[in-house]
């Protein structure tokens, strides 16, 4: 349907007898930022660069603003953009090469290719580095430069693959205002991150994705809702008072108290911020001293605890055989 | 409040220009990402330097260590050992398009480049055109060494330019092989090793070093339908100024073969998803 920027049909891709993406329905709505939440090797960059035309589906298909992308893999092309999960940048080239290559490889001649390349370039404050290597760049400038690569051409669908993925928190807030901004000029993008917070700050709307299959959906606020609000983590001055403080937490909140391996820390969820604070009072009032407390959001493996019981599988587990390289 | 970057991503998009109603035509896109090769050549003139200096170690080594004992002198050695070398330069450069695309193949750049709406063998085409300005290059390092030692050809020093042309167009079909290699193989180093065991048989059982008259029967044989000797063979006649018309189509005949099989078994290979 034209209203639907993305719309996959159990769409799946198998490598051998590794299912990447093991029937994946997907509606994505236009101007919406959609996330792509999960581990690594969920499938999520398997999803992207089928949806890129990169990569062919096994099973299932796709419409991308209203193309199939299998049938016409050119017509989608020319209305997408994709940032991939390793910064496709020409490291050898400079920035302002990066991007002149692009403009272009996109139809801009002369003078229009060279404007738009310095544009670009004061756009996302990359001005000073322009004559330097990309291979030179910090990893924030290098996201920066791949986003703007995206971007000669105002895309209608742009695939961000992990944006902020080992970058520092600086040059995260500054991707994340980047894509604030682009959602801002009515572009749709889909998103994949490891960041259940990254999601809450930028998406809409919110896929869980795990072993190549979606386990949850829903805006943030309803996954969280799902999840519970967040967890509660307490240091306590001393060991002896442990299971004091774990009879207490349990007695006022419905999560299940996990003690840490330290000897002094606890865990629970709570529902919302209120129930934390209540149960940091009652402790106090019970003469429980803490050397610290805090109250943050779940994290990608409480989500996913939370969502099936168990914690995320890494890739390769330490006490599980090594297995062949991953097929992403 | 909008925070700069997010306004200037904004406004950064709204200002784009529109999507053009066609797209570049294959021929400019080949030629843009040529220009994309010879930057890196600009950025890492070193590639250039490995390329030259195994030929230029041989000619001074052959010419120095061998040249009396096999043509009685060094000088008239350097005659017959030139041309040959110039082959062997060239074929050893056509190997580094297949070890430059492999590397370049495996990064991320190339996913942007394949999720581009433009002809897709475009960085290959392009790859191949900045390979001639590397052939060149190379050739004319080759030949500059080798008059510096000494080396005069018969024909002139005019007689290097269609020599080159020729030799251009013979690495140019042969390196289809090493393309097709690239696209097949996971590090550029495999490239290497697979390329020289081609190389190294076909560069030396052939007259490049030596006349094969001395050699035994069934080797001389091997030689006279190489076609690294065939291409020696006609560069040697364009060099001495007697350029045979029935050579030149015989050294063309292997390259032209190549091309039309592994040209595009390498673009089958490319458009098959990683």
């Amino acid at each position: 349907m034209a209203d639907h920027a993305i719309e996959t049909r159990a769409l799946s891709r198998r490598f051998g007898e590794k299912r990447a993406v093991d029937g994946i329905d997907l509606e994505v709505r236009r101007g919406e930022i959609f996330g792509v939440l999960g581990p690594n090797g969920a499938g999520k960059t398997t999803l992207v660069r089928m949806l890129a035309t990169l990569l062919r589906p096994t099973g299932g298909g796709a419409l991308v603003l209203g193309h199939d992308i299998e049938r016409e893999a050119c017509e989608v092309r020319r209305k997408i953009s994709l940032t991939g999960q390793f910064a496709s940048v020409d490291e050898d080239l400079t920035g302002y090469e990066n991007l002149l290559l692009l403009s272009r490889l996109s139809g801009l001649k002369g003078g229009d290719a060279k404007a738009r390349a310095v544009g670009l370039l004061s756009a996302f404050d990359l001005a000073d580095s322009a004559g330097k290597q990309a291979k030179d760049y910090s990893g924030g400038m290098r996201r920066k430069l791949d986003i703007a690569s995206s971007l000669i051409r105002r895309p209608e669908l742009l695939f961000l693959d992990e944006p902020t993925t080992g970058l520092d928190p600086r040059s995260r807030n500054q991707v994340w205002d980047i894509v604030r901004g682009l959602a801002a000029s009515g572009t749709t993008i889909l998103l994949t991150t490891q960041y259940l917070e990254e999601a809450d700050q930028l998406a809409g709307e919110i896929a869980v994705v795990d072993h190549g299959r979606i386990i949850a959906r829903g805006t943030s606020a309803e996954l969280k809702a799902k999840v519970g609000g967040g967890v509660l983590q307490i240091s306590l001055a001393s060991a002896e008072r442990r299971e004091a403080a774990s009879q207490l937490l349990a007695g006022m909140l419905s999560g299940e108290v996990r003690a840490g391996g330290n000897g002094v820390s606890l865990s629970v969820d709570v529902a919302d911020p209120d129930a934390g604070l209540a149960a940091l009072s009652a402790l106090s009032a019970a003469g429980i001293a803490l050397s610290g407390y805090s109250l943050s959001q779940p994290s990608l493996d409480e989500v996913f605890f939370a969502l099936t019981g168990r914690p995320p599988e890494p890739e390769t587990a330490p006490d599980s055989a090594p297995k062949p390289e991953a097929a992403e | 409040m909008t925070r700069p970057l997010e306004r200037a991503a904004e406004d950064a998009v709204l200002s784009a220009p529109a999507i053009a109603a066609r797209p570049p035509h294959a021929v400019s896109v080949s030629l843009t990402y040529a220009w994309r090769a010879l930057l890196k050549i600009k950025h890492m003139p070193e590639q250039l330097f490995d390329v030259v200096v195994t030929p230029i170690m041989f000619t001074v080594m052959f010419t120095y260590l061998f040249g009396g004992a096999l043509a009685g002198s060094t000088d008239a050695y350097l005659q017959f050992l030139l041309p040959g070398i110039l082959v062997q330069t060239i074929v050893f450069t056509s190997v580094y398009t297949g070890f430059t695309l492999n590397t370049d193949i495996s990064k991320g750049v190339f996913d942007r480049f394949r999720s581009l709406p433009v002809w897709s063998p475009g960085p290959i085409a392009g790859a191949m055109l900045a390979d001639v300005f590397r052939f060149t290059a190379s050739g004319v390092i080759v030949f500059i060494v080798g008059t510096l030692m000494g080396y005069r050809p018969e024909g002139g020093f005019i007689a290097v330019i269609p020599a080159l042309l020729l030799m251009n167009a013979f690495a140019f079909g042969f390196g289809w092989i090493f393309t097709a290699l690239a696209l097949s193989v996971r590090t550029p180093s495999t490239v290497m090793t697979l390329a020289w065991l081609v190389l190294m048989p076909l560069t030396f059982a052939s007259n490049i070093y030596v006349d094969p008259a001395t050699m035994p029967g069934w080797l001389q044989a091997v030689v006279a339908v190489n076609p690294v000797s065939l291409l020696v063979t006609a560069i040697r006649e364009i060099m001495a100024g007697a350029p045979d018309l029935q050579s030149i189509a015989l050294a063309l005949l292997a390259p032209g073969v190549i091309a039309a099989i592994f040209g595009p078994v390498t673009m089958w290979l490319y458009r098959k998803e990683r």
